[in-house]
């Protein structure tokens, strides 16, 4: 799998290259600015971008922008976002055109090594990595008295918590030590209480409960 | 001791009359020929400018004018209590005689000087010889009464009394004694007069600039204060969290290199702890800088900033941008924490469930509006946050409005002058 890499500080990206080289990701470019980025993107066509929100020249959002636009030339190109700190606003950015194959994660997740990798080879695969914080933020808004949310079990709340950070039901039942019969129930359940409609498929699944968190009913 | 001070007083004004009527005469005396000196000396030498005389000689008139206005603002300051401060532009050391006449020109000081000649010369010198004339003029009418009626044989009019012979003249001593009685009042005043109206014309806009200086002097310190109260808490902050925490992960790590070969278990767990401890370094490493410098502040500007912000309140929060572009750094900044703060404040105290923001630029001000539907009874006062919204504002000449009747609505608004 070709990544394209870009990270301006160089610990980190030397960091990050060895980490994926060594879970056998194949480094295509490892750039440290947003215009470098952009070229990678447009000629290597990589099967993931790993990118910083802030690049040089400018260290504003450059690389969220440029991962943003190259989304738009190339729809559903994966794109897995990392920075120092996560808002729920570039969320909705990068989550727009609703094709999947996002993720927006915080760097602190680079410490653990399995479920970052777990999270580029789900995003390269058109699946969505959403950082726990950026969940947490939603359903603290969505969980006010009379909504919705508040009629869902504690454990319910878990599971909707792990699905939309982007995680299948297999992982979900590993993470919470139940079996994924379980899992399938509780999802029910959780799309009966928030009156959605039930998918198959895992990605238009994770797409709906974002969606539904970020703009409520 | 009560009474002596009361002959001190009574021996002060009966010299203050004479004292008062010395002085005007001395200012009119050297006032009168000095303004109209210097005002048709600058008059002059600025109409030669375009032959390049005025170029030369300019700078010295000018600074002529500057000495005659000094010596009167001393004079004010000394003999009247009236402080008029010079405000004349610092003039580069070895300037040429080009920058030297412009730069004295382009100074509003000299033109203020240049308006004030023609004023000193006639309503100036007027109120400062009034003084000595009120105390001359009853000299005279006693004069008559004395004797000298006797030279005007023909008659002479003292004031409105005809002197014709020593019954009228001894009439123009009693004129002069009245005239003596009310002088003894309006002497001082009359010269008290004449320095404020050379305050008035000379200083003109220094009230205004006093003003200035002392909302700046209060902002400084304000800004100063804060600023270091802020310090101190990143400091604190930095102290007990973060710098603590990498102490314990270096301490780990060291234990962890100890007991890698002999106790490998043992090791994992504290790897994990280390880990734990880093995590939470960042973490608060991450509230700290929020605190300092919001990331969406610096990358995407205040009204994104302001979006995120309003996204993670827990109240339904409608943001409205309509800026042109960014503002200076320091300015986007304060308008940052002081939306924050009103919102925090919102969120706490109104018990609203909506609140909405407006950002937009008008009339060289940013100008942002924080509205909500709580119950209202909003006040700027000591300990609420609005006091400490309006002293950040303080600092760029920003200013707070607050509306809020009981019952709500609440609507507070902000204005920071920004280009």
């Amino acid at each position: 799998m070709r990544v394209v890499l870009a990270e301006d500080l160089f610990l980190l990206r030397d960091g990050l290259v060895r980490l994926l080289q060594a879970h056998d990701f194949e480094i295509a470019a490892a750039v440290e600015s947003g215009p470098e980025l952009a070229a990678a993107l447009a000629e290597l066509e990589p099967d993931v971008a790993v990118v910083d929100v802030r690049l040089p020249p400018t260290h504003t959002d450059e690389g969220l922008q440029c991962a943003l636009d190259a989304r738009r030339k190339r729809p559903g190109l994966p794109v897995l976002v990392l920075s120092q700190h996560v808002e729920q606003l570039y969320a909705r950015e990068l989550l727009a055109d609703g094709s999947g194959g996002v993720g927006y994660l915080l760097k602190d997740r680079v410490f653990d090594a399995e479920q970052f990798v777990d999270a580029v080879r789900r995003v390269a695969a058109g699946g969505t990595a959403m950082d726990p914080q950026v969940i947490q933020q939603l359903l603290a808004r969505q969980a006010g008295d009379g909504r919705p949310l508040a009629r869902l079990t504690p454990r319910e709340r878990e599971v909707l918590e792990l699905m939309a950070q982007g995680r299948t039901n297999a992982a979900i039942a590993g993470r919470l030590v139940v079996t994924e019969r379980a899992i399938a129930k509780h999802t029910a359940n959780i799309f009966a209480k928030l009156g959605l409609e039930v998918s198959d498929d895992d990605n238009r699944r994770v797409l709906a409960v974002l969606a539904y968190l970020d703009h409520g009913r | 001791m009560t009474i002596d001070t009361k002959n001190g007083n009574g021996r002060t004004k009966g010299r203050g009359i004479g004292l008062a009527a010395m002085r005007g005469l001395g200012v009119a005396l050297v006032s009168l020929p000095g303004a109209v000196l210097c005002f048709t000396l600058s008059l002059v030498s600025m109409a030669l400018i375009p032959i390049g005389i005025g170029l030369v000689t300019t700078p010295y008139v000018l600074t002529g004018v500057r000495a005659f206005a000094n010596w009167r603002r001393v004079l004010a300051a000394e003999w009247g209590g009236v402080r008029i401060p010079p405000a004349y532009r610092p003039l580069p050391r070895n300037a040429n005689p080009w920058t030297r006449t412009f730069g004295m020109l382009r100074d509003p000081a000299t033109w203020r000087d240049l308006m004030w000649l023609p004023v000193d010369m006639t309503a100036g010198f007027v109120t400062a010889l009034l003084p000595a004339a009120l105390w001359l003029y009853p000299l005279e009418g006693f004069a008559l009464a004395v004797g000298l009626w006797r030279v005007f044989p023909d008659g002479y009019w003292y004031g409105f009394v005809p002197v014709t012979g020593q019954v009228s003249a001894l009439g123009a001593a009693a004129l002069g004694l009245v005239i003596l009685f009310f002088a003894h009042f309006l002497s001082p005043l009359l010269l008290d007069v004449h320095f404020r109206l050379t305050q008035a014309v000379l200083g003109s806009g220094q009230r205004q600039l006093a003003e200035r200086v002392r909302v700046l002097t209060e902002t400084r310190r304000d800004a100063v204060d804060s600023s270091a109260a802020e310090l101190r808490r990143i400091e604190r902050d930095l102290h007990d969290g973060a710098q603590a925490r990498l102490v314990a992960v270096g301490m780990d790590l060291g234990t962890i290199e100890a007991l890698l070969d002999k106790d490998p278990a043992k090791a994992k767990e504290l790897i994990a702890q280390a880990r734990t401890s880093s995590v939470e370094a960042l973490a608060e490493l991450r509230e700290l800088v929020r605190g300092i410098h919001p990331p969406v502040l610096a990358e995407r500007g205040l009204g994104d900033a302001v979006r995120a912000l309003a996204l993670r309140l827990p109240v339904a929060t409608e943001v409205n941008v309509d800026l042109p572009g960014r503002a200076e750094a320091p300015v986007e900044s304060a308008a940052y924490f002081a939306v924050s703060e009103v919102l925090t404040n919102a969120v706490k105290h109104s018990g609203a469930d909506r609140i909405w923001v407006d950002l937009h630029h008008a009339d060289g001000h940013l100008r942002a509006t924080v509205t909500d539907n709580g119950k209202g009874g909003a006040v700027i006062g000591a300990g609420s946050g609005l006091a400490g919204v309006e002293r950040r504002l303080g600092t760029f000449d920003g200013v707070l409005a607050v509306s809020s009747p009981a019952g709500g609505p609440t609507m507070v608004t902000m204005e920071i002058p920004c280009a």
